[in-house]
C-alpha cells in the first residue's frame, strides 16, 4: 500500500499526473466517504423508487376515478418536469416551511439534505417506474388473470401473486434503464451539498487543482457504479426468467 | 461555436420579454402605487413583475436545448453510421464513444466540458473565445450524440434483413440501401424516441445553473436573493415546476400519440 502510494507521489513529481486520493490519506478517505454516500444515495432511491412504481401501479388502476386521476396526474407531473427544479422546490421551498427548533433555538430544518434528495430522486424516478410496471402489466395476458380469479384470488392477492410476478420479468429490461439514470441522476444532491462522490471531487480538486485527473476517476467511479448496476439486472433478468416466455 | 463573451445572447428572451412587456409595466405600476401603505406585496404581484425576466430566463433553456439537439443529431447520426458500419474497427471505436457518453452523468460530462475546455484559445493565428454557454451547449450535445446514435442503430436493426437483401438484388451498393431503402423506412421510428430524447434534454438544460450560466434557474435564485423573502421560494420555484411541465407535457402527449400511429401492427 505505501509502495503504491508512493509510486503515486513520485508520478506526481515526475510527470505532474496529480492523483492525490492514491497517497494522500486525507483525500483518500474523503473520496471513499463520497463514494459511500453515492452508494447509499442510489441504494435508498432504488428502493424507494421501486416501492412507489409498484404501490402506484396498483393505484393507477384502482376503481376510484379520484384515486386513479390523482396518480396519474402526479406521474406525468414527476416525469416531465426536471429532477433538478423538484430537488430545489423540495429542499428550498417545502423545507422552509416545515421547521423546527435546532439545539441553538434557531430554526433548523426538519429534514436533512440527504432525506430530501432521496425523496426527491424517488419521487422522480418513482413517477418513471409506475408507466414501467403499468405497461407490464397490460403486457400480462387477460387469461391468466381470470384463470386467477377463478381459483379465488382477490383483486390484491391476485396483484400481488400472479400479475405482479409476471409484470415485473415483462418489464425488467425498462426498469434496469430507468435505474441506470437514477443512478446518474443521483450527482445532482451535488446541488444541495450532499457530500456524495461529485461533491467531494469538487472539493479535492478545489484544494489540489489537479481538475483533468480528478474528473477522469470521478468518470470511471461512475462507470463502475452503472456497469455493476447492469451487470446485476442481467443476472436477475436470466434468474428469473420464464421459459416460454420471449426469445 | 464562436460565441461573444457576454454571457448569453440578448435576442434570445426578447419576444417573450416583449409580449409581457405591457403586462409587466402595469403591474408595476399598481405595486409602485401600493408601495406607499408599507404592507409587502403578494407573491403574484411579486411574481408578476419578475415574469419577465424569468420567462427570458426560460427561452434561453430552449435555445440552449434546440443548439444541443441540433449538433447532438448531427454528431449522432454519424456515430449511429459508425456503429453499424463494416469496419470492425470503426464499430469498437463507435460503440465506446457511445458507451462512455451515454454511461456517465450529465452533470459530470457538463463539467468537463466547462473545466477542460480552455476558456479560448488560438486557432490559426485568430483568438477564439467561447463563452461558457457554448460549452454548456457542447456539453449537453455529447450527451445528445451518444442517445441519437443509439436510436439510429435501433432503427436500422428493426428493419428486417429481407430489406437489405432485396436492394442487393436489384444491384443496389450498400450505400445506395442504406440511403434509399433503409434509412426511409426509419425516419418514422426513430421520431418518438428522438422527440422523448428532445424533452428529456430540455429538463437537463437546468442543470447548466449549476455552472453558473444564466437560465432560468439561475435568474430564480438572482430573483429570490434581490426580494429576500423566504415565503417566495415555494412559489417561485413551483412556478419553474410548472414552466417545464407546460412545455414538456405536450411533447410527450404528441410522443405518445406518434408511437400508436407508427406502431408496427403485428
Amino acid at each position: 500500500m505505501d509502495e503504491l502510494a508512493r509510486w503515486f507521489s513520485a508520478l506526481n513529481d515526475a510527470r505532474g499526473i496529480n492523483l492525490t486520493v492514491a497517497y494522500d490519506r486525507f483525500d483518500r478517505l474523503r473520496f471513499l466517504n463520497g463514494f459511500l454516500v453515492t452508494l447509499q444515495l442510489s441504494a435508498a432511491t432504488i428502493a424507494t423508487s421501486v416501492a412507489l412504481g409498484v404501490a402506484g401501479a396498483w393505484l393507477v388502476q384502482s376503481r376510484s376515478r379520484i384515486v386513479r386521476g390523482l396518480v396519474r396526474g402526479l406521474v406525468e407531473f414527476f416525469r416531465n418536469t426536471p429532477p433538478l427544479v423538484q430537488l430545489y422546490f423540495f429542499y428550498f421551498g417545502l423545507s422552509s416551511l416545515i421547521s423546527v427548533a435546532g439545539p441553538s433555538g434557531a430554526p433548523a430544518p426538519a429534514i436533512g439534505n440527504f432525506a430530501w434528495a432521496v425523496l426527491a430522486l424517488s419521487l422522480f424516478a418513482g413517477a418513471h417506474n409506475v408507466e414501467i410496471f403499468r405497461a407490464g402489466i397490460e403486457a400480462v395476458q387477460r387469461t391468466t388473470v381470470e384463470a386467477a380469479e377463478s381459483l379465488g384470488y382477490g383483486r390484491l392477492s391476485a396483484y400481488r401473486n400472479v400479475i405482479l410476478p409476471l409484470a415485473l420479468r415483462v418489464c425488467l429490461p425498462a426498469l434496469s434503464n430507468n435505474l441506470v439514470n437514477l443512478v446518474k441522476t443521483t450527482s445532482i444532491a451535488y446541488a444541495v451539498a450532499v457530500p456524495e462522490m461529485h461533491y467531494v471531487a469538487n472539493q479535492i480538486w478545489s484544494d489540489a487543482l489537479n481538475v483533468p485527473e480528478m474528473m477522469l476517476l470521478l468518470l470511471a467511479c461512475y462507470l463502475l457504479l452503472v456497469g455493476g448496476l447492469v451487470a446485476g439486472m442481467t443476472r436477475l433478468e436470466r434468474a428469473l426468467r420464464v421459459p416460454g416466455f420471449g426469445a | 461555436m464562436i460565441a461573444s463573451a457576454n454571457g448569453r445572447p440578448r435576442w434570445a428572451g426578447s419576444l417573450a420579454a416583449t409580449g409581457l412587456g405591457l403586462l409587466c409595466s402595469a403591474t408595476l405600476a399598481h405595486a409602485s402605487a401600493g408601495a406607499g401603505s408599507g404592507a409587502p406585496a403578494s407573491t403574484v404581484e411579486v411574481l408578476l413583475r419578475w415574469l419577465p425576466f424569468l420567462l427570458q430566463g426560460f427561452a434561453f433553456n430552449l435555445v440552449i436545448s434546440a443548439l444541443a439537439m441540433a449538433f447532438g443529431t448531427l454528431l449522432g447520426a454519424l456515430l449511429g453510421l459508425g456503429l453499424i458500419g463494416r469496419s470492425r474497427a470503426v464499430r469498437l471505436l463507435s460503440g465506446w464513444t457511445m458507451n462512455l457518453f451515454r454511461n456517465a452523468p450529465r452533470l459530470v460530462i457538463l463539467f468537463m466540458c466547462m473545466y477542460l475546455i480552455p476558456f479560448r484559445f488560438r486557432l490559426g493565428g485568430e483568438t477564439i473565445v467561447l463563452a461558457g454557454w457554448a460549452k454548456a451547449v457542447l456539453g449537453l450535445s455529447l450527451a445528445v450524440m451518444a442517445n441519437v446514435a443509439e436510436i439510429v442503430r435501433g432503427a436500422v436493426q428493426s428493419v428486417p434483413t429481407t430489406q437489405w437483401e432485396a436492394g442487393e438484388a436489384f444491384a443496389f451498393g450498400r450505400r445506395q440501401i442504406l440511403w434509399s431503402i433503409i434509412l426511409p423506412q426509419c425516419a418514422k421510428r426513430m421520431l418518438p424516441p428522438w422527440m422523448s430524447l428532445y424533452a428529456i434534454i430540455t429538463m437537463d438544460t437546468v442543470l447548466v445553473s449549476i455552472l453558473g450560466i444564466g437560465e432560468v434557474m439561475t435568474l430564480t435564485g438572482e430573483a429570490l436573493s434581490a426580494e429576500n423573502r423566504p415565503d417566495l421560494l415555494l412559489p417561485f420555484y413551483g412556478f419553474v415546476l410548472l414552466l417545464f411541465f407546460a412545455y414538456c407535457y405536450p411533447i410527450a402527449r404528441w410522443t405518445a400519440r406518434l408511437e400508436r400511429r407508427y406502431a408496427v401492427v403485428g
